[in-house]
């Protein structure tokens, strides 16, 4: 049943977006979407070195990704430099990096517009693997520092005084985040995977008030916008990538309708009568 | 001494070309109160976090002893409207307790009816009590109090002290206690250093308040007999902040 690029498309999907809820809520909680789009920005370097060194995409992608984030770390340190300059300092000037590697080596030819955008449609059963093997990997390594990087966010001193890992912790969550980036690329491109993590997680935070719901919902919210938003696509023949975060998109606005209150005015309302 | 929890030795912190703290030496033992005192910026925050081993020492030695519960109240949180956390989460945040266990904590501090209300609805005083009741439902060996009581009102505030003697009680542990005003802590306070960038004086309260580098710093207009808690022996304070025969205490 693999055979059918919409299967695959729908597989890779769902894959993606059960990640994605977790781990965009962190990104939300400790305020760094702007580091997904850093490593997003820097994922370019990593598609050129691919095609240069004819090489697995999702790989290199990681692996630039993941030298980028020990970078921050590293310039964290070093610097009294905001993060979020910091951020902006590593995503131009890896990109710039990128766009000249790819202009000095001619002979590479890359669809951008895919790379941009992503295109879910033409993910083969390799990437599909990546998702639900390495998607699996990242659920199951985010569960085991659930405890230390969930302390850390709320605060770190916190976290360290009562002798959890919390360095380790941040650590290895930026390894997750430049994973999932990775993993993601062909799916939803580097614009857009800021995106998926983010919105999602946002619609759920209206909808939740515990963490664990709100990871959970936020995966929820990200499925469903996955299965409508290929299914519109394939109706409006409209780009896949950009149609599913339209979709989350309006989640998101519904999530803001106050649900609960009115729930509840309407028990009050059939109490008093 | 084997008791010893925690002990800085002539420890400073140096940041942005200066000394933050310098030449700390404490103790902190089983069963022992230690309070710091000293004006704002005398480093008594960056001295609790050396104890914690949050912040390394760029000079002198911090010891820990091994394997002992830690618990720390810090100065300041603040909860990101994003992050949907109720007490109960909050009180789980390192460590994972009974139910029983979280209402006893949130009891002793006064605030068990608020155990499933999102912790952006809690009032200063309220959350400073949620910090508290957190840090003792780990029942900790060690348990480090950054102004503890900022935000609580002030008959609350003599109830959380009396709270904290009664913890030290029946858990046994030792408190490093941070204070902006020493007649409050100090019939509770075994021992006190008064830090001023370097330690100015120290000792038990009581000749630490007649120590002439005390009174520059803090005056010596306040007459420690006035001290309220002494003369709150003979009456009651319920935890919730209330306090039987309040006349008595005016």
């Amino acid at each position: 049943m693999f055979d059918d690029f919409i299967i695959r498309a729908f597989v890779a999907g769902i894959g993606l977006a059960l990640i994605t809820g977790p781990l965009g809520c962190f990104i939300i909680w400790r305020k760094l979407s702007y580091f997904g789009d850093t490593i997003a920005h820097s994922a370019l370097l990593g598609v050129v070195i691919a095609h240069a060194m004819n090489f697995n995409l999702i790989i290199a992608v990681f692996a630039v990704s993941c030298f980028i984030a020990l970078s921050l770390l590293f310039l964290q340190k070093r610097t009294n430099l905001p993060d979020d300059a910091l951020l902006g300092l590593l995503a131009h000037s890896v990109l710039a990096i990128g766009l000249v590697l790819l202009g000095i080596l001619s002979f590479i030819r890359i669809d951008l517009m895919g790379l941009l955008f992503g295109d879910i449609l033409s993910v083969n059963i390799t990437d599909v693997l990546f998702v639900w093997v390495g998607g699996s990997i990242v659920l199951i390594v985010l569960i085991l520092i659930w405890r230390p990087l969930f302390a850390a966010t709320v605060n770190l001193e916190l976290a360290k005084a009562e002798g959890l890992n919390a360095d380790l912790a941040n650590a290895i969550f930026t390894i997750l985040i430049a994973s999932v980036i990775a993993i993601s690329i062909k799916i939803v491109g580097i614009l857009l995977i800021t995106g998926l993590l983010i919105i999602p997680a946002a619609a759920s935070r209206n909808l939740s008030s515990t963490p664990i719901q709100m990871a959970i919902i936020s995966s929820v919210i990200g499925l469903v916008s996955v299965v409508l938003g290929l299914q519109t696509s394939m109706i409006w023949n409209s780009p896949t990538g950009p149609t599913i975060l339209a979709i989350t998109l309006g989640v998101f606005i519904l999530s803001l309708i106050p649900l609960k209150k009115l729930l509840i005015s309407k028990k009050k309302i059939e109490l008093s009568n | 001494m084997n008791n010893s929890l925690v002990e800085l030795n002539n420890c400073g912190v140096f940041r942005n070309q200066k000394w933050l703290v310098r030449g700390v030496s404490l103790k902190v033992s089983q069963g022992e109160i230690v309070t710091l005192i000293g004006p704002n910026g005398s480093g008594k925050s960056t001295t609790a976090k050396m104890s914690l081993d949050i912040l390394k020492p760029d000079e002198g030695t911090n010891t820990i002893k091994k394997d002992i519960r830690i618990s720390y109240v810090p100065q300041k949180i603040s909860i990101d409207w994003s992050l949907p956390l109720r007490s109960i989460d909050f009180v789980n945040l390192v460590t994972k307790h009974k139910t029983s266990e979280i209402n006893d904590a949130l009891g002793i501090t006064g605030i068990q009816h608020l155990i499933n209300e999102d912790v952006r609805n809690l009032s200063g005083g309220e959350f400073q009590r949620l910090l508290m009741a957190r840090a003792i439902a780990k029942e900790p060996h060690f348990l480090v109090l950054d102004e503890p009581v900022q935000g609580v009102d002030y008959s609350g505030e003599i109830a959380l002290y009396k709270t904290i003697q009664e913890i030290v009680k029946k858990i046994n542990c030792g408190i490093l206690l941070i204070s902006h005003n020493l007649h409050v802590v100090m019939s509770q306070t075994d021992y006190v250093i008064c830090l001023n960038g370097h330690v100015c004086c120290s000792g038990i309260p009581s000749s630490v308040i007649k120590d002439q580098e005390y009174i520059k710093l803090f005056g010596s207009n306040i007459d420690p007999t006035l001290s309220l808690y002494k003369h709150n022996h003979d009456h009651h304070h319920l935890p919730d902040g209330s306090i039987k025969e309040a006349d008595k205490n005016k």
